[in-house]
């Protein structure tokens, strides 16, 4: 039987020359991730071992999401990942200043890339699935003993086949293509399965799409979501990522559990309401939802063309005067990326408030609690109940072009209401 | 092993966010986790569960994030196993590796209601529920993962264990 994208890349990281479905394996990790949340427990664990680190070089740890720490306790959590690196001489390891979010980073820095197997104590490790890896979150257990070993098991998943075509038409992002998907599957659609994309639509996504779609494949369930290497890729990672890198193909008799077409041409904007990630609804077709806040950024939709997008919308336009409108660079280089271009000055001059790279509100953690009752459109990833803060406010997700066309009107809208 | 506990019961997708919110997540101090576990839907939970009780949930139990401060929270609550339709990957994973026995039972789960007497037999995957005399099999755990489960956990099984050498 042949053998899907994923499950290439993990029997060759198996050392096997097959592997099928519920099949359990133990793979060897080129990159293991974890944050200032979940590194510290899993080095705890890595202490109970009592080995040396596998490989100082394949080791990246991020403190993004309580940093710059925001209270005393999150102070010593950051603290209990910088003694480690500093005992370890771990390579990557990136201090306030030059930390961005994670899964903003690591590709961007090169760290992870095509054909490579990357567990990350962090649901959204699934990102890099964007770049044609196999990447997924675990646990700071599984985490610690990786640092230990360099190896994870895992049980070989059937596959979902997303099949793309069409065009994606202007004012569409991944995101809309992402909460689409998963109003279609539900988010247990894809559980313990991969989520594969194929077909001539995907030449129309850009690399952000491909990050943001691959970013919530854990919406859906799945185990990792993954994108065929094609030219973008390649020019993604040139000077980026050292070549010589298997661009893994899907057989042809490669086995699905499932195809799911999606036409991208004939997408609209849509949010995804309260409080699941499958709540899906085209923008336009429910009355007017009038909104407090607004959050642009985190790993799903932190990346500069995220940032050009809001930027294109709110230039020469304001943020509604009952509106807070935060907005997240992913990464220093975002950030610096964003100011030469001049999206910074045009958000600063719409009102809103621009942050140093943080996971911060995303998670409820800081910089953007809402209060009861309160809503906010937001370009992360989850609306659970009390996920942005009390657990009687309210989260909407959305991708950039609706954020900022919502926080200009004070209401959930398209863009092209405001143009 | 068998354990015999009241049932606290949950509905679908319960999510990792509600289990423990990331607002608590600057510890990872298995006590005061689970001082607010459940809070956000069920604040009675953390003050009133008896070690023993046995969480019950419904489809994709413990979805979201990959806090494998969820699954600590849950056991250091006095929580000894938990009973679902159906499992989150990432928290099912966290679940045995931190040596918390989950069993999947599919949609038999709906006639478990809050307050039931549940007998669990961990070695067979039996469950009866006493109050209405109901019994049911868990999927079993598949290969080497019943081997972390019996040893307590991932830690365990690697310092005693070959698989990962």
């Amino acid at each position: 039987m042949g053998m899907t994208m994923t499950q290439k890349i993990l029997a060759k990281h198996a050392g096997v020359p097959a592997v099928e479905p519920g099949d359990l394996i133990i793979c060897n990790v080129d990159m293991v991730l974890a944050n200032d949340i979940t590194a510290p427990p899993a080095i705890a664990e890595f202490k109970k071992i009592g080995r040396p680190v596998f490989d100082k070089t394949k080791i990246a740890l991020v403190p993004d999401h309580f940093t710059p720490n925001k209270d005393i306790k999150s102070a010593g959590l950051a603290k209990i990942v910088r003694d480690f690196v500093k005992e370890h001489a771990i390579v990557h390891y990136f201090e306030v200043g030059r930390v961005g979010i994670e899964h903003v980073l690591l590709p961007e820095q090169g760290i992870v890339g095509p054909g490579m197997v990357t567990i990350g104590a962090d649901s959204h490790t699934c990102t890099y699935g964007a770049l044609g890896g196999f990447s997924t979150g675990v646990g700071s257990t599984d985490l610690g003993v990786a640092m230990a070993t360099g190896k994870a098991w895992f049980k070989v998943p059937d596959a979902i086949q997303v099949r793309l075509t069409g065009e994606k038409p202007e004012d569409i992002t991944g995101k809309d293509v992402m909460l689409t998907l998963i109003g279609m599957i539900g988010v247990d659609g894809a559980l313990y399965k991969s989520l594969e994309f194929t077909g001539p639509g995907v030449a129309s996504l850009d690399m952000t799409d491909r990050f943001t779609i691959a970013n919530m494949a854990i919406e859906g369930g799945a185990k990792n979501g993954i994108f065929p290497v094609d030219e973008q890729t390649m020019a993604y990672e040139k000077g980026r990522f050292p070549d010589g890198y298997e661009a893994v193909t899907a057989d042809d008799d490669a086995h699905y559990c499932r195809t799911v077409d999606i036409d991208l041409s004939k997408l609209q904007p849509v949010v995804a309401f309260p409080h699941l990630p499958e709540n899906t609804k085209v923008v336009g077709t429910f009355g007017d939802i009038k909104i407090n806040q607004v959050v642009i950024g985190s790993c799903t939709n932190g990346r500069l063309e995220d940032l050009r997008i809001a930027a294109d919308i709110f230039k020469g336009r304001s943020v509604h005067p009952d509106v807070r409108c935060i907005v997240i660079p992913g990464s220093q280089s975002v950030y610096m990326e964003a100011m030469k271009a001049g999206y910074i000055e045009t958000f600063i001059t719409a009102g809103c408030a621009v942050s140093t790279p943080t996971c911060g509100p995303c998670l409820g953690g800081y910089m953007g609690i809402l209060a009861a009752g309160e809503r906010c459109v937001s370009t992360t990833n989850r609306n659970f109940r009390g996920r942005m803060g009390h657990v009687d406010s309210e989260v909407y997700l959305a991708g950039p072009q609706v954020a900022a066309a919502s926080a200009i009107l004070g209401k959930i809208a398209a863009p092209k209401e405001v143009r | 092993m068998v354990l015999e506990g009241k049932v606290w019961r949950y509905g679908d997708n319960i999510d990792t966010d509600v289990i423990i919110p990331a607002r608590y997540l600057n510890s990872f101090d298995p006590k005061e986790l689970a001082s607010h576990c459940m809070v956000d839907i069920d604040e009675t939970f953390a003050e009133n569960v008896q070690k023993g009780d046995i969480m019950v949930g419904g489809h994709n139990f413990g979805c979201g994030s990959s806090r494998e401060h969820a699954p600590i929270a849950i056991k250091a609550s006095g929580i000894p196993v938990i009973i679902a339709a159906s499992f989150a990957r990432i928290f099912y994973r966290n679940a045995i590796n931190v040596g918390l026995p989950v069993l999947e039972i599919g949609d038999a789960v709906n006639s478990i209601k809050a307050g039931d007497v549940v007998n669990v037999d961990l070695e067979k995957g039996t469950i009866v529920d006493q109050t209405t005399g109901d019994t049911f099999q868990a999927r079993p755990l598949p290969g080497f993962v019943q081997d972390i489960a019996a040893a307590g956990g991932l830690i365990n099984y690697i310092k005693g264990a070959k698989a990962h050498e």
